[in-house]
C-alpha cells in the first residue's frame, strides 16, 4: 500500500542536480522550483538534459549529485513506484494486453483500491477525457489521439502529486496536436495539478506553459513566462530557439555610439540607457519589429535594404531582405489595404526602435535567471 | 496495373505451393490411403492399433514425454531469453550465437555425444568415481532420464530463439510505465512482461512439442527398451514391411499431435487470461 503523504498538486524542487555518464554531463547543477499547480515546460533540443531531469524526478535515473524534493520531502531514496508521480510517455505505453478500462484501473489495482471505487474513479477519469464508452476497447483499436487520452486518464486516475509529460504530442499530426494542446490546458485547469512537461517544440511550450525553462548543455539557460521568453531572450541560444529572429552584431564606437556594421547604421545612446548592451555584442530583432513607416526619432535606427524574396503566410507577408552590406534579414508585415506587397528587387528603408532590440549573451550561459 | 501486380506476387507463391502439394499433401494422403486399403478397404490396422493396450501405451508415453520436454524447455528457456533481451544489442548477438552453436550439429551426432557423456565409462561416471561419490558406475544411459536430458538439450535452442524473438517485440517502456504507476519490479514482470511474452513462449513450446512427438533417433540411442516412442514403432513396422500398419500408426500420431496442439493452445489462452485478469491480487 502506498501512503498518500502528498496532495494532488505538490511543489517540486530540483536542488543542484547533476547527472554524469562517464565524461558526459547530462545535467549539471540543475535548479528548478515548481509551484503547486504550476505548468512548467522544459524546452530544448535533444541532448539538452530535459529528459534526464524528468527521469531523475520519475526515479528511472539516479542523480549523481543534488536533491529532488516533492513538497519539501526528498524523494531520491524512493523507487519509482513509491513516488506517486503520474507520467505520460511519448509513445503512450498503454498495456497492449489490457483493455482501456484495465489500463486506467492498473494503478488503482496496485494500490488495492476496492472494486466499487475502482469503477467510480476509472469512470470519472475516462469521462474527463471523453472516452466513457471506450472501456472495452483494446489499445490497438484506438486512434493516436484516443490512446493519448487514455494514457492521460491512466496517469491522473490515482491523483499523483505531479504529472510528468514526455513529448506527449510528438507522435500526433499537426491538427490533432493543436486540439490536444487545448485539451491539456483544460485538464490542467480542471485538476489543478502540477505539471512538468518536456518538449523540443517551442510552439507547444509557448502555448501551454505558465513558465518555460529553456535548456541547453544540461542546465537552464533562461526560465520565465512564455511572453517574456519570447520578448526578452537573454542569450543568442534562447533567441534562436524561440520563434524566428534576426541576430545582428553591433560594436561600441567612441563615446556612446552603437554601430551596426551589417546594417551600415549607427545610433547614439541617450543619457538614461548608457548601460545598454554592456558586455554584449549582438541583438535579437524579431521580424515583426521591423517597419517601413517609422518617423525618425531618438530611438529609431533606419537602414537601406532590398527585397530578395517573400513568403505569403495568409494575413502576414514574410520578406527576406538584403542590406547594403549583403546581410539577409527577415521582416514580417501584416497585410492591409494601405500595405501593398513589395516586389522582388524593390528597395526600401527599414527601421526599428532600439527598445525592440534585445541585446544578447553568447552561448548557453544566460545573463542569469529571472 | 493492379491486376498485373497481383499476378506477379501470386506467382511467387507457386514454388512453395508446389512443394507443399507434391512433397507433403500427396504423400500424407497416400499414407492415409495405405492405412485403409490393403489392398481392399479395411479397418483392420486401426482396429489392431486401437484395440491393443501396448500401442495405446506407447502413444500415451510419447505424448507425456513430449509435453514434459516442452515444459522443461519452456521453463529453462524463459529466464535465458529474458536475460538476453535485457543486454545491449551487441551482447545479444553474442549470446544468441552461443545458443545457436549446437544447432549446427546433427541430432544423430548430439545423441551419440550424450552416449559418451552418460555411459558406464562416460565422463559423468568417471567424475563421480574419481571424486569418491560412488564405487560402481551409476546407470544413466539407456534410461528414461537420459531421453529427457538429451531431448531437452537438443530442442532448447529452438525454444530460446522463439521466446527471445517474442520478447524483443515488447516495448521496454511498458515496464517503466508499470513502475511509475505503482508496480514493484516483480509486479511489473508478472502483470506486464509475462503476459506479453507468454504467447511467444507457448508458440515455442508447441514447436518443441511437435518435434518431440516425431523423435526417434535419440530415444533409440540413449533410452531403454521401454522408452520406445511412436516414431520407433513406425520404423519397426516399416522394417517388417507392414506398410499398412505403419501408415495407420502415422495417421494416429498425426491426429494425436494436432489434437494436443489444439488443447495446449486452449489451455494457454485460459492461463494468459487468468494472469491478465488477475487484477485483484
Amino acid at each position: 500500500m502506498i501512503e498518500r503523504d502528498v496532495e494532488f498538486g505538490a511543489s517540486v524542487t530540483f536542488d543542484g542536480v547533476s547527472k554524469t555518464y562517464g565524461a558526459v554531463k547530462a545535467l549539471s547543477d540543475f535548479n528548478l522550483s515548481i509551484q503547486r499547480g504550476e505548468f512548467v515546460t522544459l524546452l530544448g533540443p535533444s541532448g539538452s538534459g530535459k529528459t534526464t531531469a524528468l527521469n531523475v524526478l520519475a526515479g528511472f535515473v539516479d542523480a549523481t549529485e543534488g536533491d529532488v524534493r516533492v513538497n519539501k520531502n526528498s524523494i531520491l531514496g524512493l523507487p519509482p513506484e513509491r513516488r506517486n508521480i503520474g507520467m505520460v510517455f511519448q509513445n503512450y505505453s498503454l498495456f497492449p494486453h489490457m483493455n482501456v478500462f484495465e489500463n486506467v484501473a492498473f494503478p488503482l489495482r496496485l494500490r488495492k483500491v476496492a472494486q466499487d471505487e475502482v469503477k467510480r474513479r476509472v469512470g470519472e477519469s475516462l469521462a474527463m477525457v471523453q472516452l466513457n464508452d471506450f472501456g472495452d476497447r483494446m489499445p490497438n483499436q484506438l486512434s493516436g489521439g484516443q490512446r493519448q487520452r487514455v494514457a492521460f486518464a491512466r496517469a491522473i486516475v490515482f491523483e499523483p502529486s505531479v504529472l510528468l509529460m514526455d513529448e506527449p504530442l510528438g507522435a500526433l499530426d499537426l491538427k490533432l496536436r493543436e486540439a490536444m494542446q487545448l485539451e491539456i490546458k483544460r485538464y490542467h485547469k480542471q485538476l489543478g495539478c502540477t505539471i512538468l512537461f518536456v518538449t523540443h517544440d517551442q510552439g507547444e511550450a509557448l502555448a501551454l506553459s505558465d513558465r518555460i525553462a529553456v535548456m541547453g548543455e544540461g542546465r537552464i539557460v533562461q526560465i520565465d513566462t512564455p511572453d517574456r521568453i519570447y520578448d526578452e531572450p537573454n542569450s543568442k541560444y534562447v533567441a534562436d530557439f524561440i520563434g524566428t529572429t534576426n541576430i545582428v552584431d553591433f560594436e561600441r564606437g567612441p563615446s556612446s555610439i552603437i554601430r551596426f556594421p551589417a546594417l551600415n547604421a549607427e545610433f547614439e545612446l541617450q543619457e538614461n540607457d548608457k548601460s545598454w548592451g554592456q558586455g554584449q555584442n549582438s541583438i535579437s530583432l524579431r521580424p515583426e519589429k521591423l517597419h517601413r513607416d517609422i518617423s525618425p526619432s531618438d530611438h529609431v535606427i533606419i537602414f537601406d535594404a532590398s527585397v530578395e524574396e517573400y513568403l505569403f503566410l495568409g494575413n502576414i507577408i514574410q520578406y527576406s531582405v538584403r542590406t547594403t552590406t549583403g546581410k539577409t534579414l527577415l521582416f514580417q508585415e501584416h497585410r492591409g489595404p494601405s500595405v501593398p506587397i513589395l516586389a522582388r528587387g524593390e528597395s526600401l528603408k527599414l527601421a526599428f526602435s532600439i527598445n525592440d532590440a534585445r541585446p544578447l549573451d553568447e552561448g548557453t550561459h544566460g545573463s542569469g535567471h529571472t | 496495373m493492379n491486376a498485373k501486380k497481383k499476378f506477379t506476387s501470386t506467382w511467387l507463391l507457386w514454388p512453395a505451393l508446389f512443394m507443399l502439394v507434391a512433397f507433403f499433401l500427396i504423400p500424407t494422403l497416400d499414407i492415409l490411403r495405405a492405412s485403409v486399403y490393403d489392398p481392399e478397404f479395411t479397418t483392420k490396422h486401426f482396429a489392431k492399433l486401437l484395440g491393443s493396450n501396448v500401442y495405446l501405451d506407447v502413444l500415451w508415453r510419447t505424448i507425456r514425454l513430449s509435453v514434459i520436454v516442452a515444459l522443461i524447455c519452456a521453463v529453462i528457456a524463459y529466464p535465458i531469453s529474458y536475460f538476453i533481451v535485457q543486454r545491449p544489442r551487441k551482447q545479444q548477438i553474442f549470446f544468441l550465437f552461443l545458443v545457436f552453436i549446437p544447432l549446427w550439429m546433427s541430432v544423430l551426432i548430439r545423441s551419440y555425444a550424450w552416449m559418451v557423456v552418460l555411459g558406464r565409462e562416460g565422463m559423468i561416471n568417471a567424475l563421480l568415481i574419481g571424486l569418491g561419490f560412488t564405487d560402481e558406475p551409476v546407470k544413466m544411459l539407456f534410461t528414461t532420464g537420459a531421453v529427457y536430458v538429451a531431448m531437452v538439450q537438443i530442442l532448447l535452442p529452438i525454444q530460446i530463439v522463439t521466446c527471445y524473438s517474442a520478447m524483443t517485440e515488447i516495448d521496454l517502456d511498458l515496464m517503466r510505465a508499470a513502475r511509475i504507476l505503482g508496480a514493484k519490479p516483480w509486479q511489473a514482470i508478472r502483470r506486464v512482461f509475462l503476459p506479453l511474452s507468454l504467447d511467444g513462449t507457448v508458440t515455442g513450446a508447441i514447436i518443441v512439442f511437435m518435434l518431440s512427438m516425431g523423435f526417434f533417433i535419440t530415444p533409440a540411442l540413449v533410452g531403454g527398451r521401454k522408452d520406445i516412442m511412436m516414431a520407433n514403432l513406425i520404423e519397426f513396422q516399416v522394417q517388417q514391411l507392414n506398410w499398412g500398419f505403419a501408415a495407420a500408426i502415422s495417421i494416429v500420431l498425426l491426429i494425436g499431435t494436432v489434437l494436443c496442439v489444439i488443447i495446449i493452445k486452449r489451455l494457454s489462452k485460459i492461463l494468459i487470461r487468468r494472469l491478465v485478469g488477475g487484477g485483484h491480487a
